[in-house]
């Protein structure tokens, strides 16, 4: 068995799994935020059980519209609240709260061999610690709240090898864009995709998180890394529980076997409207941006605020673009503050905004108008994603993102001196 | 039996298509199924009749897992949605809330909008009773199907519930 097949026969009490087989997982935490929560409530009320199967598995996240930007978010908000407290689960308000996939690893909530389901699709972001996590709708994680379990077929597996080192300006946001790019928005319709090889071993943990984050734009019910020594060192100093590290067996089967090389890789842009449009940089031609977003579940890391701000410091960000730059969570708030980043962003004429999905999905703070461009380094560019239907998204890493609002068009980091 | 006037789409016809994030700061079905389809079919909400039937390509309802999607959908009056394929997280989604999906290469491809179809979901056979052409879908899995038949996931659970007279399945894992 592979490594996603593991976990799952693990929580399904069998000694062995195959894709396509219906199964009844249990789960090590089930996650649910402003959006999809108070759905997910109102449906959890009609199963006729009074508490939650274990408030100690339940989290519930307030991220995408806060601190509230209208009083109908604000209601939602307050059913998700009332219920958090009512049940006593784990609950992020505003102070302590992150976007969800930022939160949830820097927490410890999610660890290796956990089985994760969260009502939003880009749970399967917790593949990078060596978790099997995937996204759900309200309905599933009601069920799934009232008895700790869920309906799943085990997926096919797709494996992916990349061979050769990322050069200066190339990151887990790169990987995961050409390789949209490469098998398309549905090229890995449900199934799972595992990364390896030797760039994967050499990539930090936050460009792990990036990748598996992405495995849904490509269809993907999972995206999963094995546990080396960097995830071992990420989560032995949050860990609050126990975990298992389960191995894949050497004779292991994939549906699918990929492989790239990617030591000549440029940094990836996806064009307007879909992620699967990816291009190297320097194919672009000259285009002109209005706005540069820098945050997000994808790339709102402190490594991600790292890169931006190497290239924004001394700079200034061109007259005609609005560079908004959103740290996932607090604790990366605070840590870009601690080591001067924000102070090189405001200095450059960037905003910083207290953590939020904001305008990744056209909420607030951020909104394009009719005929405008974004360069972001979020995940989407679907029609009317940030805004205005009329409005564009180009999807890039950091360094992309922040050179170009240096220079006002779509730009290679290399272009700044 | 479905019968209904065929609304026809694209491949990849994403959940931000289906229901804007714009108003996802509500979640009542009616509310929002004002706005189905808005972003790509500003008209859709107005020719949509009670029966009516989506046909796409490939990956219906790919990217946010917002079950806002099939909500809006469904209450808007759609009968059902055949496509080439869906995306995972919204077939779970339909499948849950009772939103009828069918997959059919051939019949997607013998229906042209605005035509007239006819629908046994359980039988999966789809006809276009415009051209007199009759297609089979895919069936359902055994599960999924008892999943339907029940009424969805939500009354499937409260079954569940009630014979085992408590929520308790498992002994806790850790
Ligand atoms: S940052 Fe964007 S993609 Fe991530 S959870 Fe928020 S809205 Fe979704």
């Amino acid at each position: 068995m592979n490594l996603a097949e593991k976990i799952l026969a693990a929580h399904c009490e069998k000694k062995a799994v195959t894709p396509g087989e219906f199964i009844n997982v249990q789960t090590d935490l089930i996650l649910s935020n402003d959006i999809t929560a108070p759905i997910a409530i109102k449906e959890f009320r009609k199963i006729g059980v009074k508490k939650v199967f274990d408030p100690k598995k339940i989290v519930m996240v307030a991220d995408h519209f806060v601190p509230n930007k209208d009083i109908t978010s604000a209601e939602q908000v307050k059913l998700m609240r009332d219920f958090a407290y009512e049940q006593g689960i784990m609950y992020y308000d505003v102070g302590q709260m992150g976007i969800e996939h930022c939160l949830l690893p820097e927490k410890g909530l999610v660890l290796p061999g956990d089985v994760i389901i969260g009502a939003d699709s880009h749970t399967c972001t917790y593949g990078a610690v060596g978790a099997f996590a995937t996204g759900m709708g309200s309905t599933d994680i009601a069920a799934a709240m009232a008895t700790g379990d869920i309906w799943m077929k085990v997926p096919p597996i797709i494996k992916f090898i990349y061979h050769g080192k990322l050069g200066k300006w190339v990151g887990g946001k790169d990987l995961i864009l050409y390789t949209i790019g490469q098998i398309g928005v549905d090229g890995a319709l449900y199934a799972a995709m595992e990364f390896t090889g030797e760039a994967i071993d050499n990539l930090p943990m936050d460009g792990r998180f990036t990748m598996a984050n992405m495995a849904i734009e490509a269809g993907g019910k999972a995206g999963i890394f094995h546990v080396d020594q960097n995830t071992l060192d990420y989560v032995k100093l949050r860990a609050k529980r126990p975990y298992k590290v389960y191995e894949p067996d050497a004779n292991a089967e994939y549906a699918q076997v990929i492989e790239y090389d990617i030591s000549k890789m440029e940094p990836q842009v996806s064009l307007p409207h879909l992620p699967s449009n990816a291009k190297p940089v320097s194919k672009l031609g000259k285009i002109e941006i209005d706005q540069s977003v820098i945050g997000s579940c994808t790339n709102g890391r402190i490594s991600d605020l790292r890169i931006a701000a190497e290239i924004l410091k001394g700079k200034k960000v061109h007259p005609k673009v609005r560079c908004i730059v959103i740290p996932g969570t607090q604790q990366i708030y605070l840590d870009a503050m601690h080591e001067g980043l924000i102070e090189i962003f405001i200095n450059a004429g960037a905003v910083v905004s207290t953590p939020t999905c904001g305008p990744c999905l056209g909420g607030y703070m951020g909104i394009l108008a009719g005929g405008e461009k974004a360069i972001s380094t979020t995940n989407r560019n679907f029609v009317g994603r940030m805004g205005s239907t009329k409005s564009e998204v180009y999807l890039a890493n950091p360094a992309v993102a922040a050179a170009s609002a240096i220079t006002g068009r779509i730009s290679s980091p290399e272009e700044i001196k | 039996m479905l019968k209904g006037k065929v609304h026809q789409y694209g491949a990849n016809v994403d959940t931000d298509a289906i229901i804007p994030a714009r108003y996802l700061n509500i979640s009542e079905a009616e509310l929002l199924t004002k706005h189905c389809m808005e972003d790509i079919d500003l008209d859709f909400v107005k020719r949509v009749k009670p029966g009516d039937i989506i046909v796409a390509d490939t990956n219906f309802g790919c990217g946010s897992s917002r079950e806002h999607a099939p909500l809006a959908i469904k209450t808007s009056g759609i009968s059902c949605v055949i496509a080439k394929s869906f995306a995972r997280i919204f077939f779970r989604n339909a499948i849950n809330i009772g939103l009828p999906l069918l997959e059919s290469e051939a019949a997607v491809d013998g229906i042209s909008n605005g035509n007239m179809v006819e629908v046994d979901l359980e039988k999966g056979i789809i006809k276009n009773l415009t051209t007199g052409k009759q297609f089979t879908a895919k069936p359902y899995p055994e599960f999924m199907s008892q999943l339907v038949k029940t009424g969805g996931l939500i009354e499937y659970t409260r079954q569940r519930v009630a014979s085992n007279k408590s929520n308790r399945f498992y002994e806790r894992r850790s």
